[in-house]
């Protein structure tokens, strides 16, 4: 496939003059977002605070896809959030190809905005029903100026509506005439129209049905070859991450607790929740299914309103001594690029 | 192996403003006694119509069944009055659903919801009830029973949520416990949970068990029988072994291609299934899959082949053999 209109664009004019291609493309240093509770109705109070994401830390390369996964709750979205700025973190940074959000002047907030993209789960609320296709994919055209002629701007829309195996003819079409996996195409669309180099694809095929997660799945990856797009990928669906993603971040409790390249995550969980979540892991293979050996974790996620003492993972996890619930236990490295946050990491080695 | 359920020939439509929709097109299937049976297919293949079909939940307008015969203990279920149907939805067979925020009453205690069918179906009184409910919730794992019976439904998070589900559908020891995508909102680890306590259930109690999902990897994991439906129809059904390995439909090959696997490294692109799931205002007269077929010839678009029989309690909808292929 050829995409040379695409290609024009995708230099990122940074400040300095010469763009660092070997430094990460994104960088998230100690991220939190803490979101406060409050009592009474004119005078609010706060009573307390939901500590969603609470101070994560990772890089991703360029052309690289990252996995953020975790059971609901964990905070892998307000995190994808956070990082773009729909929320602003409450201490820590989030920086795509140099530019701060937080620190940026205005312009560079703009420019930010149109290279750091999102994908949202949800392809039935994610669109304007009474926007047209035409109008929701020119939309970041529009508030970025990409385009000086109508002319432009519909040719841009056509070949964006091409490049995600869309009709050209549907143009005119609302959104309600579409099928799930067809609107999750105009949604990968509409952000790919500001010529991003960074995408957050929040849980981008879990409302889909299994026929069509093939194809969109499929859809992003050959994005990323053509476009040498850089992914955050959110998901609960430990399978298609492992396809998907190259590296892989577990979540528990608004920390990250592992991270790996994937093969290495899935052979040699080191962390023993990200053992439970993969031993959890419906495969489709009943002689396999059998044969393996489940660890059920007990109970629920703690809130994370008030999260355990110590390692957070304590209260369900079937290895813990008396240190996890004191002493919280820091982000390490157990092998080359394996980090894990674990006092007893060490026995699965 | 007695049969405990026996359905033939079922037809549900729905007349809507918009046409008619075809939701089941002649659905035929037997139940053993202490059998669990997993019914797989995408959104609107009619596998929930179908069981709602078989419980007289569907309404009617705009729902019409147009024929069929489901033979439970020698009764048809399709041509019970309300009141016989009544005795029988909630004691003799239960369903579980997929969302239990919308299946529990919000303004209820959890102790009024699961007494309600204990003193109407087992004829208790209040205080044998509420011991009842108390052993039940303590069966599936809800710590702390006794206080936690006269909390409300919001109170509960969605695993425990969907445990409370469970013990109102045990409550009066069913002979078949109908399980409509009771994981599909839930967490792996919770999934994991509920699974688990639904196997041990079954064994307990020695019900038989309809689970009805659109996963395949949940299936390989707890069902003994498979029925893959498309369209309204099944087309095919297997032992669960059987299936998974030597699978005679194309769109059985299909999915079971397009499945990242997590406990494999990752090999080629995904084997997308071309199209979209068919439009079920239109009666197909020809195969219902044809149009995303890789296998397509002339003779699918003329006629909808019939479930056949190909090996030992294997039945699969194809004019093909397609033993051994690769999609």
């Amino acid at each position: 496939m050829n995409q040379p209109v695409l290609q024009t664009n995708s230099q990122m004019p940074t400040e300095s003059d010469a763009p660092d291609h070997s430094a990460p493309l994104v960088q998230v240093n100690d991220l939190k977002k803490h979101f406060p509770v409050t009592r009474g109705l004119l005078i609010q109070r706060v009573t307390g605070l939901v500590r969603a994401v609470d101070g994560i830390s990772f890089t991703i390369q360029r052309g690289e896809t990252l996995g953020l996964v975790g059971e609901s709750g964990c905070g892998k979205t307000t995190a994808g959030r956070a990082i773009l700025g729909l929320y602003k973190p409450t201490s820590g940074c989030a920086s795509v190809a140099g530019l701060d959000l937080q620190a940026a002047s205005g312009d560079q907030q703009m420019l930010f905005r149109r290279k750091a993209q999102m994908i949202f789960q949800d392809p039935y609320a994610s669109l304007n029903p009474r926007w047209t296709v035409n109008a929701i994919v020119s939309e970041p055209l529009r508030v970025h100026h990409l385009f000086k002629t109508e002319q432009e701007r519909s040719e841009r829309v056509n070949e964006l509506l091409e490049l995600v195996g869309l009709n050209a003819h549907h143009i005119n079409r609302f959104p309600h005439e579409f099928s799930g996996g067809q609107r999750q195409r105009i949604g990968v669309a509409r952000a790919l129209a500001s010529d991003p180099l960074f995408i957050v694809c929040d849980e981008p095929i879990s409302a889909l049905d299994v026929s069509i997660q093939a194809q969109v799945v499929n859809l992003l990856e050959d994005l990323q070859d053509h476009l040498g797009l850089t992914y955050l990928f959110i998901a609960h669906d430990l399978s298609m991450v492992r396809h998907i993603c190259d590296r892989v971040a577990v979540m528990y409790l608004g920390l990250i607790v592992e991270m790996a390249d994937r093969d290495e995550l899935y052979e040699n969980p080191l962390h023993p929740y990200s053992q439970a979540l993969l031993s959890a892991v419906p495969i489709p293979d009943p002689k396999k299914n059998r044969a393996r050996q489940r660890i059920i974790l007990e109970g629920d996620v703690p809130s994370p309103l008030n999260p355990p003492s110590g390692c957070r993972f304590h209260t369900r996890c079937p290895i813990a001594k008396e240190i996890c619930s004191q002493a919280e236990p820091a982000l390490r490295a157990l092998r080359p690029g394996h980090f894990v946050a674990c006092h007893f990491a060490e026995q699965y080695l | 192996m007695n049969t405990l359920l026996e359905v033939t020939d079922l037809r549900t439509r729905f007349h809507t403003p918009e046409g008619t929709i075809f939701a089941v097109n002649g659905v035929s299937f037997t139940l053993h006694e202490a059998e669990t049976l997993a019914v797989v297919g995408e959104s609107g293949c009619g596998k929930s119509v179908t069981m709602m079909s078989l419980l007289g939940l569907i309404p009617i307008p705009p729902g019409e069944i147009v024929s069929g015969k489901a033979l439970y203990h020698g009764k048809d279920l399709l041509h019970l009055s309300e009141n016989e149907l009544e005795h029988i939805r909630g004691k003799e067979i239960a369903m579980i659903f997929q969302d239990p925020m919308t299946s529990l009453n919000p303004v209820l205690t959890i102790h009024r919801q699961i007494t309600e069918s204990l003193r109407t179906h087992m004829g208790m009184d209040a205080t044998k009830a509420t011991q009842q409910a108390v052993h039940l919730l303590d069966l599936v794992g809800i710590p702390d029973a006794a206080r936690r019976l006269n909390e409300y439904p919001h109170q509960f998070s969605g695993g425990m949520r969907q445990r409370v589900m469970i013990a109102m559908a045990l409550a009066c020891m069913p002979g078949l416990l109908i399980a409509d995508e009771p994981t599909t909102a839930l967490d792996v680890t919770i999934q994991a949970q509920i699974i688990e306590l639904a196997m041990r259930m079954r064994e307990q109690l020695g019900m038989a068990m309809i689970w009805i999902t659109h996963d395949l990897g949940v299936v390989a994991g707890l069902a003994e029988r498979v029925i893959v439906m498309y369209a309204g129809y099944i087309v095919e059904e297997a032992r669960v072994d059987d299936l998974y390995e030597d699978p005679r439909h194309p769109y059985t090959l299909a999915l079971l291609a397009a499945l990242p696997r997590a406990d494999r490294r990752r090999g080629q692109r995904l084997k997308s299934i071309p199209g979209a799931p068919p439009n079920l205002l239109v009666e197909s007269k020809g195969c219902p899959f044809a149009p995303r077929c890789e296998l397509v010839a002339e003779q699918c678009w003329a006629a909808n082949p019939a479930l056949r029989s190909v090996a030992t309690d294997h039945r699969t909808a194809c004019w093909f053999d397609v033993k051994g292929m690769q999609l």
